[in-house]
């Protein structure tokens, strides 16, 4: 079952850039999410300092997750997007306010409170409607002749605004480990200390969701604890446990690196666990990939594309952050 | 008073509304990334100060640009989804792969070294950093060649064929990259950017030469803005000629509603200069014309005859009085332009660049007309190929999602706001940005806040807020 076909490639490599998006922009949002229990001044610039030079090509893997979605999967692309109207453009609203909020705070001290609080708003709003978005895909989209077939607020529902405060406490967990690494001093102890009451958040968090998803359908529940696949798909639970055992364990030692690192492997395991319920459906619980993806001959025009150009972009991502490396002064970059 | 509107409408105002304030930032952003790359070149390669100072004043309005460019360019790559969804699925295989590349060899180049061209210059080294400014610039002109190659097969559809389920499906990707209408809306797209910002660097150079004609800041982006508008103001009215011509060729109705030929002309059409178009009536009032002029310009022979809009189904009209009046405003301005550059070349010739105030306020006046021009030819363009997306083939109407009115009047007014207090408040500050001289030993950005409260350099950055 599991050819690797074209759609199949494709559904991978537009995986990967929503997996990096998550990540990548998931720290930047994160410390927006946690602006509030950071004192204004100079650790509050340091926490903006340590994203501004690299939060725009974070969220650029968004556009990428947009833009290949609608290349290899227009139908897709088009049903989603229409179906999830109204927090698609929740989130673009809020994700204006937080981007501009990089340069306009620094241009306007008279008004930087204001900008302050419009990062804050807006990585909150991003957040939670990138969580109901996904709630929403989870939990089904009524589809007919290739449309969406669904009134205005089918996305809202318990499991979806779930799903949204989730994602909320995981990126702030991100975005708290990510300064862990790049700031000292009182900073640095104000998010080892929020750090451990996120990770226990996020770890509530991912129970509940993993506890709610089988119930949303028969075909996750099989999924998932179907024999003999569940000695697979248990693997992911057990692996989560293990990076939470370690990721309090590092936060205990005072580790600069290591929380943020399992945090990652925690948000990988979540993802995979996501794609475990989802494949090969892309709009459940009618459109596969194959019923979405684009005809060969576009599949085929991009794949070079994506295969020559996505190590290049993680090669100079990678430059770029090593450009940065190190702990972040709060005075700017001279 | 929305009752009024369908959720056709609507969605097109939203379209044209949040496309046109997106473009204003690359329009700017395309030729202010070149800019910053020649004067960091000539910084490296003369080592005089005032280009690095140049540099670096140019390159604190370039970020604040550059940010609300891309995030309002967000936007755009998720409003075809949710608006247009029948588009996206029908068009999605031609069009999708276009932007996909876009992305992956043009959004993430820009943004990969946006950080270390605003951040990086004291981390990585004088010609490492060059590189990243070159990349930033090279990056934005790639974007302008897979997004205008995307719209450009919209407007001049070819190497496709259609599907079973409708869909257009890609049959050759070279004619479809480079279709008929291709090249010559890029070239006029990319001149088109730097003569925005080129106007905009000479308005800000004259504001100060205004104020302070000795600045050497000044005086330097001065005599490079009017250089490059004398070199690229006369070739962008050829370019400009030459993409009418091709639209004349492959969207002939585009056309007739930019000239106002409602009537088919035998023996030579007039060249109709001002008239308001009456679309129901399907006729001219009040206009003024010049015989036989346009089809000298469009056929390059007095008595050539041209089709109007009577040989062409009333369905198939876009609206005229929109397309006529958006090309005359492009038209007008790009004349000025020609002015303004015809001018400042006297006065370069006669010595008098920097000490000419008559000179220096129309430079001002002008500062904006770059941006003006972009939108009407943009309105051209866009409206004059309704009413359809692809052209011919795609009706506007039928490529929307199926949403219902105040869905989309929501969403509609929900971005109209949050645009005009973002950027407005965004353009606010770049224009107080502007309004500083250009001074030695400028800085970058960021570097302000702290370090200035320390009192290690002189005059805020930024006035207080007003207060």
């Amino acid at each position: 079952m599991l050819a690797f076909d074209l759609p199949t490639v494709w559904a991978f490599i537009i995986a990967f850039a929503i997996f990096a998006y998550v990540v990548m922009d998931g720290f930047d949002l994160g410390i927006g999410i946690l602006f509030s229990w950071i004192p204004t001044g100079r650790e509050r610039d340091t926490a903006m300092n340590s994203i501004a030079p690299v939060w725009d090509g974070n969220e650029t893997w968004l556009v990428l997750g947009g833009g290949g979605l609608l290349a290899a999967f227009p139908l897709a692309y088009g049903t989603i997007l229409s179906a999830l109207y109204a927090p698609i453009v929740a989130m673009l609203l809020a994700l204006i306010f937080r981007g501009v909020a990089f340069e306009f705070r620094w241009r306007d001290p008279g008004h930087r409170t204001w900008w302050d609080i419009a990062f804050s708003v807006g990585s909150f709003g991003a957040a939670f409607a990138q969580g109901v978005t996904l709630g929403a895909l989870l939990q089904g989209i009524a589809v007919e002749n290739r449309a969406y077939a669904g009134g205005w607020f089918d996305w809202l529902s318990p499991f979806s605004a779930l799903v949204g405060l989730c994602l909320i406490v995981g990126y702030a967990l991100l975005g708290a480990t990510w300064l862990i690494m790049k700031s000292e001093g009182t900073l640095q102890v104000r998010c080892y200390r929020l750090a451990f009451g996120l990770g226990i958040a996020t770890i509530v968090a991912i129970a509940a969701v993993s506890a709610y998803t089988p119930f949303l359908s028969d075909v996750y529940w099989q999924r998932w604890f179907a024999w003999p696949q569940v000695l697979f798909t248990a693997q992911v639970p057990l692996l989560v446990t293990i990076a939470a055992v370690v990721f309090f364990a590092s936060l205990m030692r005072r580790h600069h690196y290591t929380p943020f690192l399992m945090t990652l492997l925690i948000f990988t395991l979540s993802l995979a666990g996501l794609g475990i319920s989802l494949f090969p459906y892309v709009v459940p619980p009618k459109i596969s990939i194959w019923d979405a993806a684009a005809p060969a001959a576009s599949l085929k025009f991009m794949l070079p594309g994506a295969l020559v150009m996505v190590p290049i972009i993680l090669a100079y991502t990678g430059y770029s952050y090593w450009v940065f490396r190190g702990k972040t002064g709060h005075e700017g970059y001279h | 008073m929305l009752e009024a509107f369908d959720a056709t409408l609507l969605a097109r105002l939203q379209f044209a509304f949040t496309v046109s304030f997106h473009f204003i930032f690359p329009s700017f952003t395309i030729g202010l990334a070149s800019y910053l790359a020649v004067l960091e070149a000539l910084w490296l390669w003369t080592g005089r100060s005032v280009y690095l100072d140049l540099f670096k004043y140019w390159l604190k309005i370039f970020a604040l640009t550059f940010g609300m460019g891309v995030v309002s360019g967000i936007v755009m790559s998720y409003q075809f989804g949710t608006n247009w969804s029948v588009f996206s699925d029908r068009a999605g295989p031609i069009v999708g792969p276009l932007m996909a590349y876009e992305v992956l060899t043009a959004f993430f180049l820009e943004a990969g070294f946006l950080g270390v061209m605003l951040f990086g210059m004291n981390r990585v080294g004088r010609t490492l950093h060059f590189v990243a400014t070159f990349a930033v610039a090279v990056g934005t002109f790639i974007s302008a060649f897979w997004i205008l190659a995307a719209n450009s097969w919209m407007q001049t559809p070819v190497g496709y064929a259609v599907g079973a389920n409708g869909q257009f499906l890609p049959a050759d990707w070279l004619a479809i990259v480079f279709n008929p209408s291709f090249p010559y809306r890029l070239v006029h797209t990319v001149f088109a950017a730097y003569l925005t910002t080129a106007l905009v660097v000479g308005a800000v150079g004259a504001w100060h030469l205004l104020r302070e004609r000795g600045n050497e800041g000044a005086r330097t982006m001065f005599s490079m803005a009017m250089g490059m508008i004398t070199v690229v103001a006369p070739l962008q009215i050829v370019a400009g000629d030459q993409h009418g011509l091709n639209t004349l060729e492959h969207q002939p109705v585009k056309v007739m509603a930019m000239e106002g030929h409602f009537q088919s002309h035998d023996n030579g059409a007039p060249l109709v200069l001002f008239a308001w178009p009456d679309q129901a009536e399907g006729k001219n009032l009040y206009a003024v014309e010049v015989p036989k002029l346009s089809s000298l310009i469009l056929k390059h022979s007095l008595d050539a005859p041209l089709k109007g809009l009577d040989t062409v189904d009333r369905k198939d009209w876009p609206p005229v009085a929109i397309v006529f009046w958006a090309f005359r405003i492009m038209v007008g301005l790009g004349t000025l332009m020609l002015l303004l550059a015809l001018v400042s070349l006297w006065a370069r010739v006669r010595h008098r660049l920097y000490d000419w105030p008559l000179l220096h306020r129309f430079a001002v006046a002008m500062g904006p007309a770059g941006f003006v021009a972009v939108i009407a030819g943009w309105v051209t363009t866009e409206v004059g190929r309704q009413p359809f997306t692809v052209h011919g083939l795609l009706r506007t109407a039928d490529s929307i999602s199926p949403l219902q009115a105040p869905a989309v009047a929501v969403s509609l007014l929900a971005f109209i706001v949050v645009y005009f207090i973002v950027f407005g408040a965004g353009v606010l500050y770049i224009l107080r940005l502007m309004s500083q001289s250009p001074q030695r030993g400028e800085e970058g950005p960021h570097r302000s806040q702290p370090v200035r409260a320390a009192g290690i350099t002189p005059a805020p950055q930024v006035s207080d807020g007003g207060n």
